[in-house]
Parts: structure tokens; sequence; C-alpha cells
């Protein structure tokens, strides 16, 4: 798949906006006033932030407000209501932390279920995806789940979560990719069976339908190099779990040492997420040649 | 409307023959000319004179090659578009409801006006038949010529699809694959008609009919072999045969 | 819970209107119903009334509407003011271009009206294009055929009467084996498609003959992936299988055929090989009842074709004797061909046998009563349902003549020509040689030449040489290199303008024909002579006016632009005195009439040619008082009469109901306009086959116009013309041709059909150039115009060279890589892509997709002028030099038809240049530049 920006940055930042709520919502850190405001402030910026990137990639943004009549089937629509709703809630509750110095327990125990809720829509929109085998299985719901739980926890300074969790995210990621990179054979999906010609033989693609490009081959057939993917997940993973991990391991807890585990996370996040699209391969690349 | 509807009162789709199909093109030029002043809005084309010329097309036809088990090469050419699945997985993905399946006829269309154009549609389509047109920002998939088939503005026999009439070889056929006597039914029933993919669920309603077997060594060989029986050794004997063979005209 | 869904509005209004008229995105002619939305051009769709297209359309028709819209096309006349070949010029009014034409041509015709060269590319109007030439008196005129097919064409005259081509058809519905030999797409291409899916539909079979499985032959039931230039022996071979078994339609042979016609085989007789004929020049045959010779034709007659009959000292046997002893030889035996063939010999006699199979054992017998020559009166039609269709792949060779020859022997051997099931000839076809014109070539200052340029000639005394037996012609058609060039050679003409050879002219007139890029052997070389100057810095070919549509590669070479309209602006004629609609069962024509109005400076060119007629003062083109004949083209269409009664168009003659005779009628145009654009007769029920020897056919066809008098004949197994061509090689009659050419008339120009190498193979050495090279017509795209149009060029923007699979891996090819290309004349650096379904020695592109930086209205870094790429580099219009060190011209010795398919050529891996290779320089294009995004249809 097409790794856009646009959509990289949603929901890298999304889910870390919504998995910095969760951990508020929790009231860990316990925090109040000015410094609750900066949270806040914070998980707004990535959560909103992500949300809005996301309308770039659309053709007709505009009509953005469209999106929210399809709950019943639609895991995009559903991301929708529920970042609409985590927002909300989250809005009151972090206002009695602010201004109030007040905390509602119950209502940010119901926000951070909504902002977990969201990031596991978000993972769903292509988790869903049978076109997409490397996505369509649970290791997409429980990667951004641990992603926005990982990432939230070391933003929220909760260290020894974090280390536990960056761990797990560093294991699950690894097992994503290794079991992601057979599951379009195991699928089945093949020329073949894309075609029907299976029982003639073997297919191979003569010519394209067009010498010209098109939206399909631009969006969906992305091909990588086997190394540079490679030497891309040793860096993600590294940036991701590993290198943070040591971090807070090994140096003393402190303001600088988060932010430089946070800035080296992000980095990790942005490479494997750009990798979980650009390493994604959709089934309609059989029907171009391409797998 | 997202939610599939349980039942479509018929299931109108394309039959495809892949043993006719000449590979022309024909139908996906017919396709962009009546869909890019029809249904919806334009088929747009960016850098149409230029050196990345791409566009909006609803239909386009690929080349294979199969190799045979008999070390032979098959060439076949393979005409795609939307094929209308019975369990469309663009349709229920479709934040918006833009995306929906007629109930009367089964036909997966897209509602122009209220598509956002967030692609995931596309992304949902195993079979690569829905592209976001770049000018306009929506999603556009065959229509299965819907202002064609229902149109009291053109004469009957006309009310089928574009690519359906233009096609030379007579390889594409339409109609309703729901009943089970319809001239399509039939032909799939009695050709061996194929679903694309089957293992993606979707139960497409256009069929594919298979290539039928080519270069077949002759069993007849037996058959043959005294057809050419000499009728003699040699000029001479030719010319005592012919003599003969004249007489008996 | 109920479903919502939107409501539509399923029943739109379609279009405002709907105008009927003829396509021409090719010269297939089909007909087209352009509707037509705020007076603009919304959407083309097939006619379902035409009888070409029946209602389908391919790539190309649909996509008609982006040729009428394309940014190239050009506004107004244009002056060139830059340097011949940069595309600098000037616009300039239609009065200045005509003027400036005028003083050109005027002088010419008054001097030596051989020194304009005329020749048109594909058109359809023809028989208008060489009306013009013919009056202006020039001998140099011809139409593209020369480099396109005149050897299926010829063969199929000289040997039946009529040719493949679109000039016939195999019976589709009755046909049970079909092979198509050597046929990407053709002229006839929606009714071939048709065909086969009618074909595919009945479950008839179909063996396609192609070294390339794609296209016709990806759908064949069998595929034999020939070698290149060896039809000729697959088929003679095959002969050899059918003639051994006796499976030949001997009653056909003796009734139809001169099979049984007396050849005198004293070889050293002036009339050796010549037909014993009686003092009416009556053919003979031997009359099994009197064993004495008697008119072929005489009532009672049986012909023995297994006697000899001896006089004066000669033998005389049937033509058919010889005939089987040459194939009988063991030299056509499937084993002693079959290596060369590239097909296994089980396999040659395996496809024969399936022939004999069908064709007898499967005949079908129509309860048909019919007449025929003899006045015999038949009860029924015996069809044997093998029929045939090629076309360049077996013509585009050096020996390819006398391989379509093979064909039609094959065809006629079987019995299957005009009968049903087999292959069968449209109106004004058949038309035996004797029908035809011969060449004419006389000129006289300041008068028409004295008579129809191209022709069939019947011996040596036809040939177009002057006095001293020098070429008449420019091209040298119809000479001893190329005796039987029935349609000219325009490949020759402007390397022989340029080097005066066999003389310089002063003005090249060309219409439609991209002479400077993909439609000429040796691109490169022909720029250079289309740009050389003398000494005195004069161009050395003085004048070039051209006529296009397009910013097109040529124009860039022209002096004086004449811009044509876009094919829904203007009139035209498919004429039957041309290359009309017609079908088997059915005369035809069709007009094309304006169905938008130019909204540029443009004029339809044959309106020009008649404005500049009239301004010549050319007899067919002005009144006794001078002044200028026809309004228009469409003036002329109506108004023209060839014979009285008989003119461009056969329908609504007269008083409206005239068929094909009658006089001139006001109305014909409307009445074409209300009837869809076209008119159709269907041939009488007991006329439908043989039609060389039906006398209801023969008699409605007079009644027609066709002829003037039945003219039924036999077929040629032996084509007597070619004979006495021999007989002069070997010393015989006045007209001698120079002795170097001696021994290839006596060996190409062999009565019965021969094989042998194609010439490239014998010049050139086949170690080294391993690979033969070809090019196939792709079917959404048009040789250059397609291009242009925004829909088809995302379909082929640029082309591979296709490599079989054991090359691919000898060289190491792989996805992306780059090969140089290189042939005895040249060599290119292209892409390369795998293909298996490939014969092993060949490699292959699709024709005419690389193109000219600057043309086309294209930007510089259009695919096509990057990665797209010609053959025709490689490819010469001369041969190497031989022992001799004459350089002998690239075509077949008996027609001229330029052998595009003869080239070697040898691969190798090559670094990916930054563009394909050779490149030119950019021209500047004579049109503003296009824009960026497209919404076609825009409400
Ligand atoms: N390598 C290789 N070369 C080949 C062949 C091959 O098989 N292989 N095939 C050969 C054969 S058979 C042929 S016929 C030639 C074809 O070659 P050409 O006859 O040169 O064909 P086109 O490229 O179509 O060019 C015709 C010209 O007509 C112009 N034109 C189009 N429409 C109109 C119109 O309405 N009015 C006017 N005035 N001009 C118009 C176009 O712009 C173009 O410049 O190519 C030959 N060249
Ligand atoms: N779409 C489209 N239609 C066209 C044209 C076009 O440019 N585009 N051009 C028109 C013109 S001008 C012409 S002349 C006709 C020509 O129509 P075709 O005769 O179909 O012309 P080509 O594409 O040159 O195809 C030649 C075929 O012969 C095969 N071949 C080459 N050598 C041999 C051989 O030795 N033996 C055998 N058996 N096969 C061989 C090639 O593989 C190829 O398939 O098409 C006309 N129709
Ligand atoms: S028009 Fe018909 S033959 Fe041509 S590509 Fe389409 S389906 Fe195939
Ligand atoms: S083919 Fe694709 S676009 Fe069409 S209904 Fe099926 S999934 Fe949807
Ligand atoms: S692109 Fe349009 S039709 Fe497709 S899913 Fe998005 S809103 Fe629905
Ligand atoms: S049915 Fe209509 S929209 Fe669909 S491919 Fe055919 S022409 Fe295009
Ligand atoms: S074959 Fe195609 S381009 Fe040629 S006349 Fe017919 S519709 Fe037009
Ligand atoms: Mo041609």
């Amino acid at each position: 798949m097409h790794p856009a920006p646009s959509i990289i940055f949603f929901t890298v930042f999304s889910g870390l906006g919504f998995g910095l709520l969760a951990w508020l919502g929790l009231g860990l850190p316990d925090v109040t006033g000015w410094v609750a405001f900066v949270f806040f402030a914070l998980a707004y910026l990535m959560a909103v932030g992500g949300l809005i990137s996301s309308t770039f990639h659309l053709g007709n943004p505009q009509r953005a407000l469209r999106a929210f009549t399809q709950w019943r089937t639609s895991w995009l629509s559903r991301e929708g209501w529920l970042a609409v709703l985590s927002l909300l809630v989250m809005a009151v509750y972090g206002a009695g932390l602010v201004f109030l110095g007040e905390r509602w327990t119950g209502l940010g125990i119901l926000g951070s279920i909504l902002s977990l809720a969201t990031v596991y829509a978000t993972s769903m929109i292509y988790g869903q995806l049978k076109t997409v085998p490397r996505w369509n299985a649970w290791t997409t719901p429980a990667l951004f789940m641990v992603f926005a739980v990982g990432g939230g926890a070391l933003m929220a300074g909760q260290v020894t979560a974090a280390i536990i969790l960056l761990i797990l995210l560093g294991g699950l990621q690894y097992i994503a990719w290794t079991t992601g990179d057979a599951r379009f054979r195991d699928a089945g999906h093949t020329m073949e069976t894309a075609t029907g010609l299976g029982p003639v033989g073997k297919v191979r693609l003569l010519e394209s339908p067009h010498s010209g490009g098109n939206y399909l081959l631009r969006e969906m057939v992305h091909v990588v190099g086997r190394k540079h993917a490679r030497k891309l997940r040793i860096l993600s993973l590294t940036g991701l779990s590993i290198l943070p991990v040591l971090l807070l391991l090994l140096l003393p807890a402190g303001h600088i040492v988060g932010l430089i585990a946070v800035i080296l996370h992000l980095a990790g996040t942005l490479g494997a997420r750009w990798l979980f699209f650009a390493e994604a391969e959709h089934v309609v690349g059989l029907y171009y040649g391409k797998r | 409307m997202t939610l599939l509807p349980e039942k479509t009162d018929a299931k109108l789709g394309l039959v495809i023959d892949l043993d006719t199909c000449v590979g022309c093109h024909a139908c996906v030029v017919s396709c962009k000319g009546w869909n890019t002043q029809g249904y919806g809005v334009p088929l747009s084309d960016q850098d149409p004179y230029g050196g990345d010329p791409s566009g909006t097309f609803l239909n386009r036809v690929h080349a294979y090659e199969v190799m045979r088990p008999d070390g032979q090469a098959q060439t076949t050419h393979f005409p795609k578009s939307c094929l209308h699945c019975e369990d469309a997985p663009c349709v229920t993905v479709c934040p918006t409801g833009a995306s929906y399946k007629r109930q009367e006829d089964g036909i997966v269309l897209v509602n122009e006006s209220a598509c956002i154009g967030c692609g995931l549609c596309a992304w949902a389509c195993p079979y690569g038949a829905r592209e976001l047109d770049q000018a306009a920002g929506v999603m556009k998939k065959c229509t299965l010529c819907v202002d064609r088939i229902y149109n009291d503005n053109l004469p009957e026999v006309d009310r089928v699809p574009s690519c359906v009439r233009t096609c030379p070889a007579g390889a594409r056929h339409f109609g309703d694959l729901g009943d089970p006597d319809s001239d399509v039914s039939k032909l799939v029933e009695a050709r061996g008609g194929i679903d694309l993919m089957p293992e993606q669920g979707t139960k497409p309603v256009n069929k594919y009919l298979p290539p039928r077997p080519k270069d077949q060594p002759l069993e007849e060989i037996d058959i043959l072999a005294p057809l050419l029986e000499p009728v003699a050794e040699d000029a001479r004997g030719f010319i005592g045969w012919l003599d003969k063979a004249l007489e008996k005209l | 819970m109920t479903h919502h869904q939107p409501d539509l509005d399923t029943s739109p209004k379609v279009s405002d209107e709907i105008r009927k008229t003829t396509c021409y995105m090719c010269a297939c002619r089909c007909g087209i119903n352009v509707h037509l939305r705020d007076g603009k051009v919304s959407y083309i769709e097939g006619n379902r009334d035409h009888p070409v297209n029946r209602g389908v359309l391919c790539a190309k028709g649909s996509a008609g509407i982006m040729q009428i819209n394309a940014p190239s096309r050009l506004r107004a006349p244009l002056r060139r003011v830059g340097p011949r070949g940069s595309g600098a010029f000037e616009e300039i009014s239609w009065e200045e271009a005509l003027q400036s034409v005028t003083d050109i041509l005027a002088p010419i015709r008054k001097d030596s009206p051989d020194k304009l060269a005329f020749f048109t590319g594909r058109d359809q109007s023809q028989s208008f294009t060489s009306l013009f030439a013919q009056s202006f008196g020039t001998p140099n005129y011809a139409a593209h055929g020369g480099f396109c097919s005149v050897n299926m064409a010829a063969a199929g005259i000289y040997t039946m009467g009529g040719a493949f081509w679109e000039f016939g058809q195999p019976d589709w519905e009755r046909t049970k084996l079909f092979m198509i030999f050597g046929v990407a797409e053709d002229h006839d291409s929606n009714p071939i498609k048709i065909g086969l899916g009618r074909l595919k539909e009945r479950g008839a079979k179909v063996i396609g003959v192609n070294p390339i499985r794609s296209g016709y032959n990806a759908v064949a039931d069998e595929w034999v992936g020939i070698t290149p230039g060896t039809d000729g022996l697959f088929i003679l071979s095959m002969i050899h299988c059918l003639l051994k078994a006796g499976k030949i339609d001997l009653d056909y042979l003796m009734r139809y055929t001169n099979a049984p016609i007396l050849v005198n085989c004293d070889d050293k007789s002036p009339e050796g090989g010549l037909f014993l004929r009686d003092d009416d020049d009556k053919m003979m045959v031997l009359d099994k009842a009197t064993g004495k010779p008697a008119p072929f034709d005489a009532p009672g007659v049986r012909a023995d074709m297994a006697g000899t009959y001896r006089h004066a000292g000669a033998t005389y046997r049937p033509v058919f004797q010889l005939l089987a002893e040459r194939y009988l030889d063991d030299q056509y035996a499937p084993e002693a061909v079959a290596e060369r063939c590239g097909i296994d010999a089980d396999r040659i006699r395996r496809i024969a046998a399936e022939l004999a199979l069908t064709a007898f054992e499967e005949e079908i017998v129509v309860d048909q009563p019919w007449t025929d020559f003899r006045g015999v009166k038949l009860d029924k039609m015996i069809g044997r349902p093998v029929s045939f269709h090629a076309m360049r792949g077996i013509s585009a060779h050096s020996n390819g003549f006398q391989t379509c020859r093979a064909l039609h022997v094959l065809q006629i051997l079987l019995g299957s020509v005009e009968v049903p099931g087999g292959f069968r000839f449209k109106p004004p076809y058949p038309k035996p040689v004797e029908a035809h014109p011969k060449p004419h070539s006389t000129v006289t200052r300041d008068g028409p030449l004295n008579g129809p340029h191209l022709g069939f000639v019947r011996g040596p005394d036809d040939l177009a040489l002057k006095e001293d037996g020098s070429p008449a012609r420019i091209d040298k058609a119809f000479t001893w290199e190329n005796p039987m060039s029935a349609h000219g050679l325009m490949h020759m003409v402007i390397s022989n303008a340029h080097a005066g050879d066999p003389y310089p002219v002063e003005a090249l007139f060309m219409y439609m024909a991209n002479m400077s890029w993909n439609s000429s052997m040796n691109s490169g070389e022909v720029m250079k002579m289309l740009t050389d100057k003398d000494d005195d810095g004069n161009y050395v070919i003085p004048n070039i006016i051209y006529s296009d549509a397009y910013a097109s590669e040529m124009v860039a070479y022209a002096d004086i632009v004449l811009p044509d309209t876009t094919y829904l602006e203007r009139h035209d004629c498919i004429s039957l005195l041309d290359r009309p609609i017609c079908e088997a069962e059915a005369m035809a024509d069709s007009i094309r009439w304006p169905v938008i109005e130019p909204d540029r400076d443009v004029r339809g060119f044959q309106s020009v040619l008649i404005d500049l007629g009239a301004r010549l003062g050319l007899p067919a083109f002005v009144n006794e008082d001078g002044s200028q004949k026809y309004k228009d083209y469409a003036d002329y269409m109506v108004n023209h009469e060839r014979r009285p009664g008989v003119g461009p168009l056969a329908g609504f003659r007269g008083n409206g109901e005239g068929k094909g005779r009658g006089a001139p009628n006001p109305e014909q145009l409307e009445r074409y306009i209300e009837n869809g654009g076209f008119w159709i007769d269907h041939v009488p029920e007991a006329g439908l086959y043989y039609k060389p020897w039906n006398k209801d056919y023969q008699d409605w066809a007079v009644e027609r116009g066709i002829y003037d008098a039945p003219q039924p004949y036999l077929f040629s197994l032996y084509v007597e013309p070619m004979r006495k061509f021999q007989l002069a090689a070997e010393g015989h009659g006045k007209r001698q041709p120079p002795d170097h050419l001696r021994d290839q008339i006596k060996t190409t120009l062999d009565p019965l059909p021969i094989w042998y190498p194609p010439f490239e193979e014998s010049r050139v050495d086949t170690d080294e150039y391993d690979l033969h090279a070809l090019t196939q017509r792709p079917m959404a795209m048009y040789h250059s115009w397609g291009s242009q149009n925004a829909w088809l060029r995302q379909i082929h923007g640029h082309n591979p060279l296709y490599v079989p699979g054991a090359v691919w891996k000898k060289h190491g090819f792989k996805e992306g890589d780059w090969a140089r290309v290189s042939s005895a004349n040249g060599s290119i650096t292209v892409p390369v892509a795998l293909m298996e379904g490939l014969n092993a020695n060949t490699v292959w592109t699709w024709n005419a997709i690389g193109k000219r930086k600057g043309a086309w209205a294209l930007d510089e870094d259009a695919p096509e002028a990057n990665r797209g790429f010609l053959l025709n580099h490689l490819i010469s219009e001369l041969l190497p030099a031989r022992g001799d060190g004459m350089r002998w011209s690239n075509s077949d010795p008996v027609t001229g038809q330029a052998a595009w398919f003869d080239l070697r050529v040898r691969i190798e891996k090559a670094d990916a240049p930054s563009e394909a290779q050779p490149a030119f320089p950019a021209l500047k294009s004579p049109v503003p530049k296009a824009p960026d995004e497209l919404k076609v249809g825009e409400a």
C-alpha cells in the first residue's frame, strides 16, 4: 500500500494522543491545574491533529461529517464516533482537572475506555481488510493498542508501565512482522486464483492493461525492496522499543531522558508505521503481476 | 446505505468469455466514453498529453501468459470491471453510505454526492474495480451502465451496458445471474463459469468463462491418419489414380 | 430493517441528436452514431444497421471524440519559415497557400508533368486522387499499397480475381475450420472479430499461424508458432500431403480453374510454358471424347486432366499435371520442411488431414439452384467448410507474393473458394485480371496521362518503361525489378527522388502519410534525404507539399502544409470505385459528412484538390469554359461520372431508386444521410456463391454497374503472365530485362507457387543476426495517429521489445532491462520484456508507438518519445550490397512489396540509456501546448 504521509501521521499521532488520554483518564499521572492542562493539551494536539491530518487524504473533506452515518457497518464511521465521544468525555473530565482541580473518576475511566476503543476502531479499519492479508489478523489491533498504551505510558511518565509495554510492543511488532510475511501466501491468493486460470497453468502478466499509471497502482501496489525493508525494520524496532527501554532502564528517570525516549520511540514508530503500509501487499497487485 | 440488502430481487451482471476475448480494449474505451458523459462526474485524465498520463477507467483489460504443464504458453486477455459482489466488502466499509448495493438488481453504486473520497472502499475491493477520480475526488466504479439498461430514451436493444454493446468479438454478456433460466446463467452453466478469487468470500455476480482447452493433441490422430493414405507411390501412379478418379466424377 | 438507497434517474436524456456517419479512426469504415449535446460530440457508438460493424465499435472508434478534441489538430495552412525538418512555420491564409501550390505545380505541368510525384497514404479516396494525378499528367502516383500488402492483393487478383485484405471474407456462418495466417488486426478488424466471435459461438475450430501468440492467435484453438518467412513452405507441404492422398476437389478444379488447360511443355520454344489457345485466343483443354484439344468452355467438352497431347513437336500437358508433379516431390514432404518452418512434421500432416476431413467429410450442401456460366443448371451448392484468411504476416516478406499464391492454390485445391463454408468475395470482386486496367505511364506536356496509373500487367509489353528501357515512374513500379507492382512502390519514392534515379522531381506532394517517421524504412536516412541540399544550397527535393490533419512528424518536412479537417468535419466517399463497405452478400457504399463544423481554418483535402485542379485547369476539374467543374468534394461525389450513369456513389441514383446505375441525383447525399450514411443492396439468393461462374450473380453485377458485361473466368493455379516474364528472362521476345535481373526473374516469377528464403537471409550472416524481428498492429492504436489521443495513449504509451524465453535466459535479461538490437542497417537501444508464447527465434514489438519529440502536441517527456521506439531504423529500403556491389531493393521481386518482416537482428543486453536510441532533436510544434487535465463530458 502507498505509505501516504498523512495516513502515517494520522495513525501514529492519534494513537499516541488517545493512548495518553487513556492514561490520563485513569489518573496516571495524577495531575491537576496547569500541569494537567499541558498534558491534556498535548494529548488533544496529537489526537485531533492526527484526525485532521487524516482528512488530507480525503477527496472531498468538506463532506467529512457524512462519515458519521454508517457506524453499523463501517469501522471508519465508528472510529469517528468514538473519537468524538472520547474527546468530549475527556474534555469534560479534563476541564474538571484543570479548572476545578476535581477528578471525576467514573468519567475518566469512561474516557479511557472510549479512547482505547477509538484506537481499536482505527486499527480495525486496516485489520478488517481481507484484501491486505498482512493486516487482516489479530496482530493489527493488538499492535495498535499496545502502541497507544505503550507510547501513552511513555508520554504519561509511567516508567515501569512504559518499560513493560514497550518490551511487549517490541515482541509484538516482531511477531507481526514475521507472521505477516507469510500471511499473504497462507491466505492462498495467487495470480491463479485471481484470474481463475489456475487450471490451465502458471500465470504471469504479459501486458499491463494500460502502459500509463493508474490510481490502483499508485495507491495499492507499492513494492519495497526486501533488503531495504530489513534495514528499516531493525532501525524501527531499535527506535520504538529497544533504545527507549534501555534508556529508561539504565538512566535515572528525568525529563530529558523521558523526552529522548519519546523522540526515539516516535521515530521508531513512524518507521514501523511506514513499513506497516509500505510492506502491506494488496491482493489487487496480483492482477498486475506485482507480488 | 452500507448495510447490504439481505437479498436482491435480481443479480444483474456480466459474463466474460476468456475464450473469445481478443484483447482489443474496445470495451475499455467505450466504457470511458459512455461514463465520462453519463452517471456522475466525468472520468478525468491527468497529464493527458504529458510524460505520465493517467486517468480514471472503470474497465481495464489485462493480458496474461499461462504456462501449461506441457511447457506451452497460452495468452489470455482479461477484461476486468466491478463484479457487483453479493457480499460486497466495498459497501460495508464505506463510512458515508455513498457506496451501496441496489435492492432491485444488485448493482453496486457510489452516490457521488455523498462520497468523501476516503478511498477505503477501493482498499476493500480485491479486484481493483474502484478508482478515485483525481479531479473530482470521488470514487468511480462500473455502474453496470445503470443509466442505459433501464433508459426509456434508448431503443430496447440498446438497453445493455456500453461495453457489451460494443464488444466486437461478442465476449461480453449481460443479464440476470440470479435467474437460473436466463441466457447468461445457462451460458455459465454450460461453460463452467468461475468466480475470481473465491477465497475472498465476496461472491461475485460477474462470472468468467474459462478458455477452452487449446492445442489439444488430437486423439483423432487415428481418424486422421487414414485420410492421408497415399493414393499412389509415384507421379505415374498418381496420374493413374487421377484418371480413375476423373472417371468417377 | 428496510434498505435505504438513493432515488436514481435511470432514464436520463442521452443526447440532443444522433448523426450517422462513417468512422475514420482507421480504414475499416465502420458505421457510427455520433451523439451531439449542445452542438458538441458527446458520445460515439456503432451503428447497428451498418453492414461492416453491425453496431460494434473498436477502441479507436469509441475514442473518436478525443481525436476531434486533440490539441495536435492543425489550425491553418502553414508555410515553412525555418530549415526543413525544424518544424518552424508561419500560419498563412488559404488563398496564399493555394496560390503558392499553384505556382509550384503549374510550370511543372506545362513542361514536364512527371516532375510531380503525388503519393497518398491510407486515404479512402484513391479513385479521386488518382483522377487528379491522371488529369495532371504525371505517371508518378500511387497510394500506400506497395509498402502495405500488395503481395496479398496482387496474388489474390492474379490467382482468383479477388483478394483477402478487406475484399473478401470467410463464410463466417458456415465455416467449420478457419486458418488465419499472419494477422494481428487487419483492415477488416471489426468484421474479423465479429466473425471469430461467431465461430466461437458455433464451436468451429480456429487455427492461428503466427510467430506470436497474441490477439486473434491467443483465442485460436490451435497456435502454430511458425518461423517467419516460411509459411510458403508449410503451405506447399500441406499441398504435398493432400495431393498425395488425393484429397482435392477434382470436380471443382475441372470446372472452375485452369487445372485442365494445356501447357506447352517445350522448354526451348518461345511459347514454352504458355497455354495452348485457339484462333479466338481461347484456352484449350484435352477433350476426353475426341482426344483432341477443345476450347475450355465449349459445350459438352469433358477435359482429360490425366492425358497429354503432342502437336508439332511439342508436348502439351494440363496445368494440373505440372502442379502435381511439382508438389508431390519429396522436397515438400513434411519431414523436409519441418525444421525450417519450426513445425513438427506430424503436426503439418495432422493439420493437412484436418483440412481434408473438414472439407470432404463434412461437406455441406445448400439447396439453392443456380446456373453456371456455361449455362449448366445445378440444383444445389456444395460447400467445403474450410476457410482461410491471411495478411501482412505472409505478404510483407520478399517471398510474399509466392506465399500468398501458395495459400490461394491450397484453397482452390480444396475447392473452398466461393462455396458455402469457404472464402467469399465481396463485390465489386470477383473481377479477373482481364477486367482490371493495365498500368499507364505515357506523359504529354501540358496534358493528361494516357490512362490510369496502376493496373495489372499481362506480360512484358505492359511494363512502365520509357523508350530507352528506363523506368517511366519515379518509384520504378512495373519494371523488371518488380514487374507486377500493382500498387506502386511508395516506399521507394523519397530515396529515388533524392538519388535522381530514374530522374529527379521538382515537387513531392503527399497526403496522409507519415513518411519521415513510421511509414518509411530507415526513417533517420529518409529525414536526411528530405533535408539534403545540393552544391548550390538548394534542397535536393525542391518542393514538398503535404496535407495532414495533425501535427505529425511529416509536417515538419513540408514547405507548405494544407491542413485537413478531421473525419467528422468533412465529406468523404467510401466508394465502389475504391475500397467500399461491401459484404459477400451485398454491395454497399457509404459517406462521411460534416456532422460538426470545423472550428479552425481548415479544409477537407479533397475539396482543396478540386480547387487546385480548377486553378491548374486540369481537364477533369474544369468545364469547357474553363470554370471550376465541382464546387467541392460533396458536389463531385454526387455529380462525377466514371462511365455514364456510374459514379462514386452507387446508391439512390437517378430518381433515388437507381442502384449502381443512374443519372446523378441532386438529393443523393440527403438520401444517404437519411439512411444512416450508407447504402446497401443484396445479392440475389441464387448468386450468393460461385460468383465468378454464377450467371445469376454476373447478371446482377452487370445490372448494378459493377461490370458492363458478364466476366466469368477460371481461377489461375498457373499464372500465365508470370511465365511471360520468365520467357523474356530466358531471352525470348523483344522487350528484354537487364542481365543482372535475368536470374531473379527466372526463379521468382514462377507461374506455379514456389518458396525461397527471404532475401535478407541470403544477404546477412544469419549466425550473427540470429533473430527475426517483427512488428504487430496494436488493436487499440492506429499507426502514428493514436498517440495524440489522450485515451488511447494511456493504453499504449510505450512499447517493449518482446523476447522469447530461451533468448531471455541466454542473455540474462530481467524485468526492466534494456537491450541493444542491431541489424545490418543500424542499431537501436530499447526496453525488453519476456514473452513465452513466441517463436523461439523471433522478437517483436508494437508498431508505430515510438514518436519524435515535439510531434503530436505531446510534451517532450512523453513516454512515446522516451521509451517508445520504432523498428524502422533497423530496416532499409535497400538490402546490404551483394558480391556484385549492387544494392537490391528490400522488396518482393514480383510486386515490389516492402519486405518489412524479413528483418534479421541480433540482441545484447545494454545499460539503460536516458531515452530509447536513436533519439532525434525535438521538433518545434506548430500547435499550442496541450492542457494538463481533461474532464470530457463535463456538464
Ligand atoms: N516497422 C514497420 N513499419 C511499418 C509497418 C510495419 O508493419 N512495420 N507497416 C507499414 C504499413 S502497412 C503502412 S500502411 C504504413 C502506415 O503508415 P502511414 O501511412 O504513415 O500511417 P500513419 O502513421 O497513420 O500516418 C498517416 C498520416 O496521416 C495523417 N492523417 C490522419 N488522419 C488524417 C486526415 O483525416 N487527413 C489528412 N490529411 N491526414 C490525416 C496522420 O496525422 C499521419 O501523419 O506504415 C508502414 N510502416
Ligand atoms: N488497430 C489497427 N488496425 C489496423 C492498423 C493499425 O495500425 N492499427 N493498420 C492497418 C493497416 S495499414 C494494415 S496494412 C493492416 C495490417 O494488418 P495485419 O496484417 O494484421 O498487420 P500486422 O500488424 O503487421 O500483422 C502482421 C502479423 O503477421 C505476423 N507475422 C510476421 N511475419 C510472419 C510470418 O512470416 N508468418 C506468419 N504466419 N505470420 C507472420 C506478425 O506476428 C503479425 O501478427 O492493419 C490495418 N488495421
Ligand atoms: S471488447 Fe470484447 S474482445 Fe475486446 S477486450 Fe473487451 S471483452 Fe475483449
Ligand atoms: S468488485 Fe469490488 S467494487 Fe465491485 S462489488 Fe466487488 S468488491 Fe465491490
Ligand atoms: S471513497 Fe467514497 S464511496 Fe468509497 S468508502 Fe469513502 S466515502 Fe465511501
Ligand atoms: S457495464 Fe458500463 S460501467 Fe461497467 S464496465 Fe461496462 S461499460 Fe463500464
Ligand atoms: S475498426 Fe474501429 S477505428 Fe476502424 S473504422 Fe471501425 S470503429 Fe473505426
Ligand atoms: Mo498498411
